[in-house]
C-alpha cells in the first residue's frame, strides 16, 4: 500500500506528504528513538506518540515510509517543517497506537 | 574511487534542535556517491546516535568520515567527561543521561549498542576527564 492510500484511509489523514508514493512495507511502533532505530526496518510505517523535531531525523535516518502520529498527537512546528526539509511522511490519527496498528495491518 | 573522500563536521553541543545535521548531511552526501542504500542506512544510524551522545554528554565534538574503496569510517572525538566503565556502557539499556533528554525519547541505553549493531568495526578510546574518541567502520 503506498502511503497516499493510507493517508486517504478512514481514521488516518495526511499531515505532510513529500513522498505519497513510498510503498509501506510492514510496521513499527515506539516512542523510544533509539529502539526506533535499532529495530525498525527500511520501508516501515512508524507508529509514535513522540512528536518532537528529533522524529524527523529518526524518520530520515531509518528510511521509514512514513511517520504515523496516534492518539490525536500533533508534531510540533519545527517537526513538521524538519520533516518537509527531508521528504518525510507524515500521517495523523485519533486511534491510540495499538489500534492504529491494528487497522493498518488490515489495510497492508 | 581513488582516493578517499572526507567529510567533517563540528557538533554543536546542548542544541538538540540541530542535532542530527551533521548525519542527514553524511546520508544525502552519501546517496549521492551511489552507495547502497542498506549501507548509507547503518552509517547514518550508527552515525546519529555517535552525534546525539556527543550533544547530551560531551557539550559537542567532531565527527570526520572517510570513504575508501569498500569502507566508510566514522570517527567521532568529543573532549567530555569520558567513559568510565566502557563495558557497562555498551550493555543494552544502561543509561546516565538525565530526565530532560529522556523526555524527548532519547537516553533509553541503546545508543552505543546500536552503534556496534549497525558497524563492522567499533572501537571506543575513553579517558574520564578527557574525552572519548569512537571508530567505527562499515564495509560495502
Amino acid at each position: 500500500m503506498k502511503v497516499s492510500e493510507l493517508a486517504a484511509s478512514g481514521g488516518f489523514r495526511a499531515l505532510a506528504l513529500s513522498d505519497p508514493s513510498r510503498e509501506i512495507a510492514g510496521c513499527y511502533v515506539g516512542d523510544l528513538l533509539s529502539w526506533v532505530m535499532g529495530r525498525a526496518q527500511a520501508g516501515n510505517a512508524w507508529i509514535t506518540i513522540m512528536s518532537n523535531v528529533n522524529v524527523a531525523a529518526v524518520a530520515s535516518l531509518a528510511d521509514v515510509a512514513c511517520v504515523i502520529f496516534a492518539e490525536g498527537v500533533q508534531p510540533d512546528e519545527q517537526a513538521l517543517a524538519a520533516a518537509q526539509t527531508r521528504g518525510i511522511n507524515l500521517i495523523a490519527t485519533g486511534l491510540p497506537e495499538y489500534e492504529a496498528a491494528v487497522t493498518l495491518s488490515r489495510l497492508i | 574511487m581513488a582516493e578517499s573522500l572526507r567529510f567533517h563536521y563540528d557538533v554543536d553541543g546542548g542544541n538538540f534542535t540541530s542535532a542530527g545535521q551533521a548525519s542527514v548531511q553524511v546520508k544525502n552526501n552519501l546517496s549521492q556517491l551511489g552507495l547502497d542504500p542498506a549501507v548509507i542506512r547503518r552509517v547514518s544510524i550508527a552515525m546519529y546516535e555517535g552525534e546525539i551522545n556527543m550533544v547530551i554528554h560531551a557539550d559537542g565534538g567532531s565527527a570526520d568520515i572517510l570513504v575508501d574503496d569498500g569502507c566508510v569510517t566514522i570517527i567521532l572525538a568529543d573532549k567530555g567527561p569520558g567513559i568510565a566503565d566502557v563495558e557497562q556502557a555498551m550493555q543494552d539499556g544502561f543509561s546516565t543521561a538525565p530526565d530532560n533528554i529522556r523526555s524527548l525519547g532519547f537516553g533509553a541505553g541503546m545508543g552505543l549498542p546500536n552503534m556496534k549493531r549497525y558497524t563492522d568495526y567499533m572501537k571506543i578510546d575513553s579517558v574520564v576527564g578527557e574525552g572519548t574518541t569512537i571508530t567505527m567502520k562499515v564495509n560495502f
